[in-house]
């Protein structure tokens, strides 16, 4: 996946806050399942990403700041995980499996049909309307029902070619 | 009731009975199907007797190790005053793997009355669920059953009526394989990268937060209340082969089959019969090359070695490959092995944590040499040089990512040598000509 259009140097944009209000109080409330605040790090990440669709450099600082921890080592862990987004990516994000299993039952025909009906053309492309982010995926547990495809919070079974378009115009 | 199919007649229907059956996803549904009875006898038995039974029913972990649970239980120390945890390894990502899913999908209270179970056992007042963060549809199911569990009392202060309390809660990992080695989910849990730890110490030492901790699979817990309930000597008794392989297990079956999908069986059954007769066989026209019976992390048997392997820990290992996780992954002979193996390769070098040298130079070069010889340009020494490689990844890491890639490598090699030579010495013949 390409990481290429991060953002990183230059004068920091305006950030508007994410842990304010209801979202604060909902990490806060989240707090009392852990012993320590760190433990904290991946559910405020991932309520990042659910508030703004990705984890910027200041959302990063941001989340250092309410848990007590260093930007850097928030970055660290940050980019061990796949699921946090870097950078921004399409309305849609669209997370494709061809691990063997289901290489071996058509996914990387799938994938195609997939990176061709969305318009992303390559792998980790927004497609020009902005509609889809396509991305190929390590095995996402559904190898009986290949090929499984995530798109958003959608877990859909058994996609192939065929089912492609009708599929992607539920996502507009 | 099976899912995505009916259950077969041959398949002793246990942890699966209820898959396909959405009414069991509900408390009430839960407890008509006579759920939360077996955490309501484990309380009156004491934690000593609940782990002697989980010991004598011979259950092991369906994780992929096959450590006896009791056992496990029992290293947790006791009366020493730390908070103890509980961690249900959810991470399923095993490629070939995909039974603990349907057991949340389907069954979320049967997961909740396991970790009740070994939780009062193992003297944890909290369990964390580390589920992997790609399995979306279960985020909503697991919360709506703990949601309906607490306010039924069976989870939170004094589960029902008693001095016990446990608390339940779902941490969603964020896309990881290694996180399925348990120290690398609690290094997750804690809010760290994935890394995994060296051990000692072991996590009924100094797992989560520092404190006494055990970490159990998703089947494994699921099948604690049946043996809670129906006995150790039943659970024994489930046994067509090994003595030290007991009771039923999930085993997911994928690629060239044509039922592929989740059968239960007991320990022992014949591995031919569940790819040809349950799983359908081959397509039409079609002959069996090889499969890899535990997850992809196992060395691949041929067809020929399929023959007379029986599914549980011993008869496995005695054909030199490994139960691990139940995962089949079944190829016919339309299968190129050069290829298919370094799409397992290219997996874990995408997964690596790259904290150990072997595993991180290891699997990346072994993903480059195998493009290598895919795209024509192998040369001569390429697959003693990945038999070298090989061996220096195996054994010699803080886990087993960096011996899991070398697996399919090295039986590869040595099972379809053949079409190795091939693609090298096709490779060859351009330059030959050249000349």
């Amino acid at each position: 996946m390409s990481h290429s259009a991060a953002a990183g140097h230059g004068a920091p944009a305006e950030h508007d806050p994410v842990f304010t209000g209801a979202l604060r109080a909902r990490l806060d409330a989240l707090g009392a399942n852990y012993p320590t605040r760190q433990a904290l790090l991946l559910p405020a990440l991932w309520m990042v990403q659910e508030a703004r669709g990705w984890v910027s450099e200041p959302a990063i600082a941001e989340v250092a700041e309410v848990l007590g921890l260093t930007p850097a080592y928030v970055k660290g862990v940050l980019t061990f995980y796949t699921m946090y987004h870097t950078h921004p990516v399409g309305r849609h994000f669209v997370q494709v499996c061809t691990t063997s299993p289901c290489g071996l039952c058509g996914a990387e025909e799938t994938l195609q049909a997939i990176l061709r009906e969305t318009g992303c053309g390559e792998l980790g492309a927004t497609s020009p309307d902005g509609r889809f982010t396509v991305v190929e995926v390590e095995c996402l547990g559904a190898c009986g029902f290949a090929t499984p495809v995530i798109i958003d919070e959608d877990f859909i079974e058994s996609v192939t070619p065929e089912r492609v378009p009708g599929i992607l115009a539920r996502y507009q | 009731m099976g899912y995505p199919h009916p259950s077969h007649p041959r398949e002793t229907v246990v942890l699966s009975k209820h898959f396909g059956d959405p009414g069991a996803r509900t408390f009430d549904g839960w407890v008509q199907r006579g759920g939360y009875q077996a955490i309501r006898q484990a309380l009156g038995m004491g934690r000593d007797a609940l782990i002697e039974l989980v010991k004598a029913s011979g259950l092991r972990g369906r994780g992929g190790a096959g450590f006896p649970t009791g056992l496990k239980w029992s290293f947790m120390p006791k009366d020493d005053g730390k908070p103890h945890y509980l961690v249900c390894n959810a991470d399923e990502s095993e490629p070939g793997t995909f039974k603990d899913r349907e057991i949340m999908r389907w069954t979320p209270h049967q997961l909740i009355e396991g970790c009740l179970i070994e939780a009062f056992a193992i003297g944890a007042e909290r369990v964390y669920i580390f589920v992997r963060g790609e399995f979306t549809e279960l985020f909503p199911i697991l919360g709506r059953a703990l949601e309906e569990a607490y306010a039924n009392n069976a989870v939170g202060r004094n589960i029902f009526g008693s001095q016990t309390s446990v608390d339940i809660v779902v941490h969603r990992g964020a896309g990881a394989y290694i996180c399925g080695e348990e120290t690398a989910l609690l290094n997750a849990l804690e809010g760290k990268r994935g890394n995994p730890r060296i051990k000692p110490p072991f996590p009924a030492q100094a797992g989560a937060f520092g404190m006494p901790t055990t970490v159990n699979n998703v089947e494994t817990l699921a099948a604690v209340p049946h043996i809670v309930l129906r006995g150790a000597d039943w659970y024994k008794g489930l046994c067509l082969g090994s003595p030290k392989s007991t009771g039923t297990k999930l085993f997911s079956v994928c690629g060239h089959v044509q039922r592929p999908g989740n059968y239960e069986l007991t320990m022992g059954f014949p591995m031919k019969d569940l790819i040809f007769d349950l799983a359908g066989g081959m397509r039409p026209g079609r002959t069996l090359k090889a499969v890899i019976p535990g997850g992809s992390s196992v060395p691949i048997l041929t067809a020929g070695e399929v023959e007379g392997t029986l599914l549980d820990y011993e008869s496995i290992a005695e054909k030199g490959s490994m139960l691990g996780s139940g995962g089949m992954i079944v190829m016919d002979d339309s299968t190129d092995m050069v290829k298919t193996i370094w799409r397992y390769v290219k997996f874990y070098a995408h997964e690596s944590c790259a904290q150990c040298t072997q595993c991180r130079e290891g699997t990346a070069w072994t993903a480059k040499i195998l493009e290598r010889i895919l795209a024509g340009q192998g040369r001569e020494g390429d697959l003693q040089l990945l038999l070298d490689l090989a061996e220096n990844m195996t054994g010699k890491t803080i886990c087993v990512l960096s011996d899991s890639c070398a697996a399919p490598v090295v039986s590869g090699i040595r099972k379809f040598r053949h079409e190795f030579e091939a693609y090298i010495s096709r490779s060859r013949a351009p330059a030959l000509a050249a000349v």
